[in-house]
């Protein structure tokens, strides 16, 4: 199972038939394997890596939003988090250690609707105690892949 | 003014399929299987090692023998890997890659007539560098003991003359290796007919399915073996050109002599970064092996599905496969491969008699998967016709 999670994580493209040649398997077994971990919910969804700055057109605009909160009593930080995370502007939140405790990326259209939603959704929350908001500049890497241009492949065709 | 070459170098003919490679290297959008250096650029803590001695300005010359903390750092790796003790002052040289490593052990030990003799098929440089070296080398083909050369097959090919035997393992171009039990049959034969032996590993690290042994830690080989290994291919360091070579100090000696004129040293910076790499290199090559592993399961079993006859590759990043049941010659494969599908293999013969190897083909899997899996559609598709 876990190989096959590893390798999915890496190439969601591959197919059961390559699962399977690579680990040495019959077909049948990696296609149940792959079957019960979508049935689990291990495997969430699978989606392409894009790469935004190559997309003709529109781009979304992002920014990671540090919020401080207030845990409340018997709940912790769950409650709140939920109440944040529902919004469907909100595509990341992590509970984080430091000195503050929500991390959020948020999309939207353009700055405008981004500051607007920190504005008046997120920051009169009741439980949150501050934000401050950094919007994406440039992506030079992101989940281990990196964005920025990579050097050409010097190799030749042929080496003994 | 005709300018005549040297006699010695007259007497190397050149490649047959220099023609083949000619038309590759000119290709493009081609998919190659054909190249033999990994597809990775070296991890990136050995990188900066070697800025950062750039930085600091180490830009200069060093000892003939390589910087001591290099050859510790070796020494510490081996002991610790293998157990095995080669002392940093007596018993190691730095080298500009395995191939000079070669290229010194061979012209610090033959005399004129002396055979070397090299279990085929092989690397390239094996059989002509012994050649310019003056020596008679002298194939043992082990094409009928599975690609592997065996006690009985050495014992047979040994004349007065033979003076040494040189391995490789995991091997180029088969990735076939050997487990200690086999060395230490061959082992035997070497001790019986006094051979010195020349032990190219530099594949070792690069070992999928049982752990590697070193030759020189076989009883009573140590005395007899230059172990000859690098960072090129475990750690993706091709183009730093550097290598190592451990062995009796007498020997190490004269090598270094040979050394000290020829190259005089190896680079710098590149010696400072081949030490980060044994340092904090090990996570990264457990890393690049995982990935060959999975390579090496995909390509083999499709490879089987298509009938291939192949040894199986126990390391290193090679399939040396029979084309025979396509009713081609390797060349011929090859060539049609490449004009029709533009997928390049290396035919056979590039690794040693025209005989014996003229059935096969190289194929590496120093591709990233993808690629990988549209050649083998491609090579598919061809048999298909």
């Amino acid at each position: 199972m876990k190989e096959i999670i590893e390798l999915l994580e890496q190439n969601a493209k591959l197919s059961a038939e390559d699962i399977a040649k690579i680990l040495k398997r019959d077909v049948k077994s990696v296609k149940s394997a792959i079957g019960k971990l979508e049935q689990k919910k291990v495997i969430l969804g699978y989606k392409a890596i894009i790469n935004e700055d190559r997309v003709e057109g529109f781009k979304p605009v992002r920014a990671i939003v540090e919020v401080q909160v207030a845990p409340k009593r018997n709940l912790g930080f769950d409650y709140i988090a939920e109440r944040i995370y529902k919004f469907p502007e909100v595509k990341t939140c992590y509970l984080v250690s430091g000195t503050y405790e929500l991390l959020l990326i948020l999309e939207g259209e353009n700055i405008h609707e981004v500051s607007q939603f920190v504005a008046e959704k997120l920051a009169p929350l009741e439980g949150v105690r501050g934000t401050v908001t950094h919007f994406y500049l440039k992506k030079y890497k992101e989940d281990g892949v990196v964005f920025a241009a990579q050097s050409a492949n010097s190799r030749n065709n042929i080496t003994l | 003014m005709k300018i005549q070459i040297s006699d010695q170098l007259q007497s190397i003919p050149p490649s047959g399929i220099r023609e083949f490679f000619d038309l590759v290297l000119g290709m493009e959008d081609i998919i190659s299987l054909g190249i033999g250096e990994p597809d990775f650029v070296t991890p990136w803590n050995i990188c900066e090692a070697g800025i950062y001695a750039l930085e600091r300005g180490f830009t200069s010359y060093t000892s003939n023998q390589g910087i001591e903390s290099l050859r510790r750092n070796i020494s510490g790796y081996l002991s610790k890997r293998y157990k095995i003790k080669y002392d940093y002052k007596d018993n190691i040289l730095i080298t500009v890659g395995t191939s000079e490593g070669y290229d010194l052990a061979i012209r610090a030990i033959v005399n004129p007539g002396d055979e070397v003799l090299i279990p085929e098929p092989c690397y390239v440089s094996y059989y002509q560098v012994a050649k310019l070296a003056g020596a008679k080398p002298k194939y043992i083909p082990t094409k009928d003991s599975n690609f592997k050369l065996t006690a009985e097959g050495l014992s047979r090919a040994i004349t007065k003359k033979s003076r040494i035997l040189v391995l490789n393992y995991p091997a180029n171009p088969t990735g076939v290796s050997f487990k200690e039990n086999e060395l230490k049959k061959i082992a035997k034969v070497v001790k019986q007919h006094d051979l010195i032996v020349l032990s190219d590993e530099i594949y070792s690290e690069l070992s999928y399915d049982f752990d590697h042994t070193i030759f020189s830690a076989i009883p009573a080989m140590k005395e007899r073996t230059v172990y000859i290994n690098g960072f090129s291919k475990a750690y993706a360091m091709t183009g730093w050109r550097i290598g190592y070579v451990c062995g009796p100090k007498d020997i190490i000696q004269g090598m270094n002599k040979i050394h000290q004129y020829t190259m005089l040293c190896a680079p710098i910076m590149s010696q400072m970064a081949a030490s980060e790499a044994l340092l904090r290199g090990e996570s990264a090559v457990k890393a690049m092996n995982r990935e060959y592993i999975k390579r090496r399961n995909y390509v083999t079993e499709r490879l089987g599905q298509l009938k291939f006859d192949f040894p199986y590759p126990e390391g290193a990043f090679y399939i040396f496969a029979s084309v025979k049941h396509t009713g081609l010659s390797g060349k011929e494969f090859s060539y049609r491969l490449l004009n029709e599908k533009k997928v390049a293999v290396v035919p056979g013969v590039a690794f040693g008699s025209s005989e014996n190897n003229k059935d096969y083909i190289r194929i590496c899997y120093t591709t990233e998967f993808e690629k990988l899996k549209s050649a083998l559609d491609r090579i598919e598709q061809f048999l298909k016709g």
